[in-house]
């Protein structure tokens, strides 16, 4: 983008600074919760049904943003929830990135019939609706952590793939990739690090863009109650019961809301700072 | 040469949309759990199930399952809904309308708040007006429409109750329409308190959906401005004394849309699929929340029925707009 680079670094690092100082919060909350989570985020206390947060009249010391229509800690369940976020954002972006870029070099690279096919296959995955194929997939496969992952990773490896496949593609017309092969050197091996090399910074923003699109997506699946089992707490699962206690307890909706806009804000923002760190054009 | 064009999408298309039928027809084939034992109470016999099995084409093999129902397929018969008992093909019919007009009803927002963005952003060039736009954009870009639709539901549906945040229609209304075309049914029929009824309803599902598209039309709508404003003939109107305005709304926006109109329908179809969960959230009566409600209850033919059409809708649109590209880009159009 032409406005990133008009950019001074100095906002660019701020960017970054925010957007990682959130996700780390998130990441030791989740690493960490048993120790850092004030309750236990299944316990049920019907005497201390929703309550609200500590700032307003009739809330209880402890519970620092309320409870839920069970009685729930809701700080705990949040936090309890970030490990079910950040586990499917890590597998299934990587899982996604892995068959993506696979594909995408063998298309790249070979062109031919292989690229017409996986060609064919990213236009048939293209015309899924995305959310309509994760419930689709989560169903077959039955709910699970498992499950989740497979699924995005199903779902979203075409965008790692149409990067790939193009920077691939490029980059095996250079004089260079034969010139190696002239020389006596590999050449898928050369054009596999040209390639990397090349897309990294795009591979890097990607990744981060995609953790943030798994988050949502397992939201949305456990809104709809087809992710982990319904005991185990997580972000959808929460924002699911706050959306029907929505005009009781306005506060289960609203905590959710604010850690999934600020943890996906913060993975698309890394990304892009990340990426125009590294890109050697932007820099 | 556009013909040529036409009917190699053509071509691309039908290969697509089998593949799509395909892809389905396996996915939910291998799906463990019987849609048969769900759909009988739990002392049903054996051969009460064997039946029914047969009923639905069930016995068979999956490749033999696969051409009889897309034989009936191309006969315009996507079979029954295990779940619902009714012919899919009339299930999908009345409740395409509402995505459809949801989702018209999201693109006509997006270009109302995309546009005048772009154009003000162009002319705001470098200015803190251009600033607060890219970061609203960047905003607007990176939240997805499901956070969009909680958001608003907290805003408009409960902090400050001025919109519907749940239905299509309100159910004590008495409906006149022949069609399952509401809105535009309503305007056709002058009933402007069924329109406006309507649209309480569609506002927060349509906004939602419409916030990421806004941002992307203003973005690369504000992109092609700029660029074709230091062209020499946009120069020329300025010295010819137009103002800065009417340059952009006169010279400018014609030769600057092309871009955006191409993206435009491939980010369409990325809107109607949000309509899938969106439906849902503000229990919309339209196809997305039915689908969501037929892969729970595991209904086959209603599941398959519903995804072909999405795709059909999906491949139609890129059709149009390739099409579209085609005719209105000079250079393809001579070349």
């Amino acid at each position: 983008m032409a406005d990133a680079r008009a950019l001074p670094g100095r906002r660019l690092d701020a960017r970054l600074i925010l957007a990682g100082a959130w996700l780390a919060i998130v990441l030791i909350a989740a690493i960490f919760a048993p120790l850092v989570a004030p309750h236990d985020p299944l316990m049920q206390d019907l005497m201390l049904e929703r309550l609200p947060p500590f700032w307003m009249p009739g809330s209880e010391p402890g519970f620092w943003l309320g409870t839920d229509s069970l009685g729930r800690d809701l700080l705990s369940r949040l936090i309890f929830g970030a490990r079910i976020a950040l586990i499917v954002a890590f597998a299934a972006a990587i899982a996604a990135c892995v068959v993506g870029s696979t594909l995408g070099l063998i298309a790249g690279y070979f062109g031919g019939w292989p690229d017409r096919i996986i060609s064919r296959i990213v236009d048939i995955w293209m015309a899924f609706p995305p959310v309509l194929f994760a419930i689709l997939l989560v169903a077959v496969f039955g709910t699970g952590l498992m499950s989740v992952i497979i699924a995005i990773a199903v779902i979203d490896w075409t965008r790692f793939c149409r990067v790939i496949r193009a920077e691939a593609m490029s980059q095996s017309r250079m004089d260079y990739v034969e010139n190696a092969r002239i020389a006596g050197f590999g050449r898928f091996r050369i054009m596999i690090s040209e390639v990397l090399s090349n897309v990294l910074p795009s591979i890097v923003a990607l990744l981060s863009l995609e953790m943030g699109i798994a988050v949502i997506v397992e939201a949305i699946l456990s809104f709809v109650n087809l992710s982990i089992s319904s005991d185990d707490p997580t972000w959808g699962g929460i924002i699911a019961e706050g959306r029907l206690s929505i005009h009781q307890a306005w506060w289960v909706l609203v905590f959710p809301l604010i850690a999934l806009f600020l943890t996906v804000l913060s993975f698309s923002q890394f990304g892009e700072g990340l990426k125009s760190r590294f890109d050697p054009v932007l820099r | 040469m556009i013909f040529q064009r036409f009917l190699i999408r053509l071509l691309t298309m039908a290969i697509t949309l089998l593949g799509v039928s395909v892809v389905v027809f396996v996915i939910i084939r291998v799906a463990p759990g019987d849609p048969i034992a769900m759909m009988l109470p739990p002392g049903a016999s054996d051969d009460d199930i064997a039946r029914l099995r047969a009923l639905y084409g069930l016995d068979r093999s999956i490749v033999e399952q696969y051409f009889i129902w897309f034989s009936g397929v191309l006969q315009g018969n996507f079979g029954t809904s295990i779940s619902l008992r009714q012919d899919v093909m009339s299930l999908v019919l009345s409740r395409l309308p509402a995505t459809l007009e949801l989702s018209i009803f999201a693109l006509f927002i997006a270009l109302l708040i995309g546009g005048p963005l772009a154009i003000l952003g162009a002319r705001e060039q470098g200015t803190a007006v251009e600033a607060g736009i890219d970061v609203a954009n960047g905003a607007a870009l990176s939240i997805p429409d499901f956070l969009w639709g909680l958001a608003l539901i907290l805003l408009f549906g409960v902090l400050w109750p001025v919109f519907h945040i749940s239905g299509r229609v309100s159910p004590r209304l008495d409906l006149p329409f022949v069609t399952q075309f509401y809105l535009f049914e309503s305007i056709l029929r002058f009933r402007f308190d069924l329109t406006k009824d309507l649209i309480g309803h569609m506002f927060m599902p349509a906004l939602a959906l419409a916030l990421p598209l806004a941002a992307i039309i203003s973005q690369l709508l504000k992109i092609s401005l700029k660029e074709v404003m230091t062209l020499d003939y946009v120069t020329l109107a300025r010295v010819k004394g137009f103002s800065e305005t009417s340059v952009i709304l006169r010279e400018a926006l014609k030769n600057a849309a092309l871009p955006t109109l191409t993206l435009i329908g491939v980010q369409f179809t990325f809107l109607i699929g949000g309509t899938v969960i969106i439906e849902r959230l503000f229990s919309y009566e339209g196809l997305g929340n039915m689908a969501i409600d037929a892969v729970i209850n595991r209904d086959l033919p209603l599941i398959q029925g519903i995804v072909l059409v999405f795709a059909l809708i999906f491949v139609l649109i890129n059709l149009a707009v390739d099409m579209m590209y085609a005719l209105l880009n000079p250079r393809l159009r001579h070349g």
